[in-house]
């Protein structure tokens, strides 16, 4: 790997353009008024707002109905102190599908149960396919191919009640959500309900319980009562991993 | 038109007769039963429309009414053609009556029917005159201020409030779009009613309600004669109230309608039986008011895989040919589906999406078929997803397809922003432009991968489908054949609309539009 040469201050980072330092950002964004010099000097005003210095219009466009698109450079005064920032991760050192069949072997010692679906009115599958599907995603296979997982993929629109159902009826040591559609936060009192669903079962304790979403981060997860939440470029053997040792952590077998 | 591909004529041939003996197959089973859905179609096609104070449709509140009182397999023509000659009263009327609990329309005297006849057909025939009507009206546009050229550049506004969906439509057609989608909001597909009047709430897109098309469709017409370019409306005629959604978008006007029976199977876990009774008749309806109609088999590739399930698609598309032409429904308005959803990192993934739109062009020629961008490896990478946008755009240019659904740089991240259709509008001109010639220039070698791909995927299609010829569209189904999703035949949503026809059974549309002057 290439490393730059100059020395960056962690405690001081802002945009690298093609000077260490230089601020620069771009930005493409629309404004609800006409074309016009007077458009192009909104925008650089607005941008300055942004805390950008020395704005550049470098293109812009009227949209047909009165509004302008702008591409917009400037230079970012701000910085922020990189060595101090904490984000909350979901703990646990990803282990190859082989690694978490031979884990199982070893340590849970029977056929670990996962129940997935997409909830509520959501019926975007893509995210829980690439999780359980036989085929994974992008070359990572899915928890169906996993010796020792039985994976049950429920597909789309599945009511909560529906999903702790079949949890129920199986025997599940773990449940994976995936919501897609997250605007204006549909998926916020759709996750809530399933939590308060499995406490109402008195199941919550005795379950893994897991959501995804390119939406979703780990924090959010946790504060909705989760066990972790897996965001996008996480693989079948990252939630994997996770289920079978907090399986084996949290006493479950 | 001359092959490129080399693709066998017999095997073509053989692959169209086993999809024709599978929709004959599964056209006797449709032939045989009725669902709540038709015929509320046929109560709203009699002209009964509105909701009682708790905003129940009132073409629900008469088709319920006929089920409880066991009358369903009769028909809701039969029904309300008896209500007619026992009150005097016409069909709208009735709806309320029975809506205000004043009328019980099983427990009525029941007429001749020669009597009933009478008295539907002449309603009927009224109703399906102001669709002939509107079906002028389109063709008095397209002869008057022209259309764009093929391929459509078709996008999508979904901002769940019908007022914005027409501020982002007209700016649209501004830049350039031919046809515009107003998605509807999630889950409405399983809603078994249609709501009513303009909405302004929706998750990810609006509300499908005759309202709603009628004010898009006033916003486009104006646009349209601003911008010298007749605008199409597309809505979306599946899921449980898909005969429904054709009959009004067949009112209002539309011009294009997602209408797929294996989609909502599938994709929305609707029963196979009741929907593929509503898909007959609601088909026979677009096939009537000049609606191009579009098929949903690009979604297989969303859950399979593109290269490997190539075949599946080609194989739906020969079935829904089929199915399309039992319900009268022209060639010339079959969208049938297909997508560019192969994984970027695929050597010469280019070559075999070439193929495959090429190969879907020369089986079915007459058809506008509709071409849906990358979608499943759209990462969030704005800038690569362009570039896979106009890869996408430059085989629909090469290959001549119908309906460019657009690509949004921004797929995978939010329903398209205004600009977002502005760069995706202009990405698809300058190629459509660039390179419009391109595909009469250009043979493909003997032989070569192109070619081979074509091959291959056209013996897979004919292969699977004298499989299903074989064993029945049902079974396979079941079997989890397309888009690897597996569905029982009973299971799924909807079943309990479905019943077997009585003796008597009669629905006037089908009659008025299918056998009627075109």
């Amino acid at each position: 790997m290439a490393v730059a040469t100059e020395k960056v201050d962690l405690t001081k980072v802002k945009p690298y353009g093609d000077t260490m330092n230089d601020g620069m950002v771009q930005l493409g964004f629309t404004l609800p008024v006409p074309d016009g010099d007077e458009a192009v000097e909104a925008a650089k005003q607005l941008v300055k707002k942004m805390g950008l210095n020395e704005p550049s219009v470098v293109y812009h466009e009227d949209l047909g109905i009165g509004y302008t698109y702008f591409v917009v450079y400037g230079k970012c005064q701000h910085t922020v102190d990189y060595s101090k920032i904490e984000v909350p991760k979901v703990e646990v050192d990803t282990m190859s599908k082989s690694e978490v069949e031979e884990y199982i072997k070893e340590n849970i010692k029977r056929d670990v149960t996962i129940v997935g679906a997409c909830t509520g009115t959501d019926a975007h599958t893509v995210g829980i396919d690439a999780i359980m599907n036989m085929k994974g995603y992008a070359g990572h296979f899915g928890l169906e191919r996993y010796e020792g997982i039985e994976a049950v993929n429920m597909g789309s629109q599945v009511p909560n009640e529906e999903l702790v159902a079949k949890a129920i009826e199986l025997n599940a040591d773990a449940i994976l959500v995936s919501q897609v559609v997250t605007q204006k936060d549909v998926h916020i009192p759709n996750l809530t309900e399933l939590v308060e669903l499995l406490e109402a079962e008195g199941l919550r304790d005795k379950i893994v319980l897991v959501c995804g979403g390119p939406r979703l981060s780990h924090e959010l997860a946790k504060e909705l009562g989760y066990d972790a939440g897996f965001g996008t470029g996480s693989f079948a053997e990252d939630v994997a991993s996770f289920v079978v040792t907090e399986i084996v952590d949290r006493n479950l077998i | 038109m001359e092959s490129k591909l080399n693709l066998d004529p017999k095997l073509i041939e053989s692959a169209r007769t086993a999809a024709s003996n599978i929709a004959e197959d599964v056209q006797e089973f449709i032939d045989e039963h009725t669902t709540t859905s038709t015929e509320r179609t046929v109560a709203r096609l009699l002209g009964i429309d509105g909701v009682d104070e708790i905003d129940r449709p009132l073409p629900n509140i008469i088709i319920d009414n006929i089920k409880e009182g066991g009358g369903l397999g009769r028909g809701a023509a039969f029904w309300i053609g008896n209500a007619i000659v026992q009150t005097g009263d016409d069909p709208q009327t009735i709806a309320e009556k029975i809506s205000r609990g004043e009328l019980d329309i099983t427990r009525l005297e029941i007429a001749s029917d020669e009597k009933i006849k009478e008295a539907i057909y002449p309603i009927a025939e009224e109703n399906v005159a102001k669709i002939k009507k509107n079906r002028e009206k389109r063709d008095n546009y397209l002869n008057t201020i022209g259309e764009g050229t093929q391929p459509y550049i078709y996008v999508i506004v979904a901002t769940g409030n019908i007022y914005e969906d027409i501020i982002q439509a007209q700016a649209a057609a501004k830049q350039g779009a031919d046809i515009i989608a107003v998605i509807r909001t999630t889950g409405q597909s399983l809603l078994d009613y249609v709501p009513y009047g303009a909405t302004t709430e929706g998750f990810g897109g609006t509300y499908a309600t005759q309202e709603n098309f009628r004010l898009m469709r006033k916003a486009l017409d104006e646009v349209g004669e601003e911008v010298g370019r007749y605008i199409r409306l597309c809505n979306y005629c599946s899921g449980l109230c898909m005969p429904e959604i054709a009959a009004m978008g067949a009112l209002e006007r539309l011009d294009v309608m997602l209408n797929d029976a294996l989609y909502g199977i599938l994709f929305r876990d609707i029963n196979m039986q009741r929907t593929l009774v509503d898909q007959y008749f609601s088909r026979v309806i677009n096939g009537y008011a000049g609606i191009i109609i579009n098929t949903g088999e690009d979604n297989y590739l969303t859950t399979d895989d593109a290269v490997e399930a190539a075949h599946t698609v080609l194989a739906s598309q020969f079935i829904n040919e089929q199915f399309a032409l039992k319900a009268g429904l022209p060639e010339e308005q079959m969208g049938l589906g297909h997508a560019f959803e192969m994984d970027p990192d695929l050597e010469n993934g280019f070559l075999y999406e070439l193929a495959q739109a090429q190969m879907a062009r020369e089986i079915f020629p007459n058809a506008p078929l509709k071409y849906m961008p990358p979608t499943k490896f759209m990462t969030g990478n704005i800038f690569k997803g362009h570039v896979q946008d106009a890869l996408f755009n430059m085989i629909a240019i090469m290959t001549n397809q119908g309906l460019q659904l657009l690509g949004m740089l921004t797929e995978a991240i939010h329903t398209p922003h205004l600009h977002d259709r502005f760069l995706s509008i202009e990405n698809a001109e300058y190629i459509f432009n660039n390179a419009k010639d391109l595909g009469n220039e250009i043979r493909f070698k003997d032989g070569g991968i192109i070619d081979k791909r074509a091959q291959e995927v056209l013996k897979n299609a004919e292969e699977l489908l004298r499989q299903i010829e074989e064993e029945g569209l049902f079974p396979t189904i079941e079997r989890g054949q397309f888009g690897g999703v597996k569905r029982p035949r009973d299971g799924g949503k909807g079943l309990d609309g479905v019943s077997k026809k009585d003796t008597g059974y009669f629905n006037p549309f089908i009659d008025l539009m299918l056998g009627g002057e075109k």
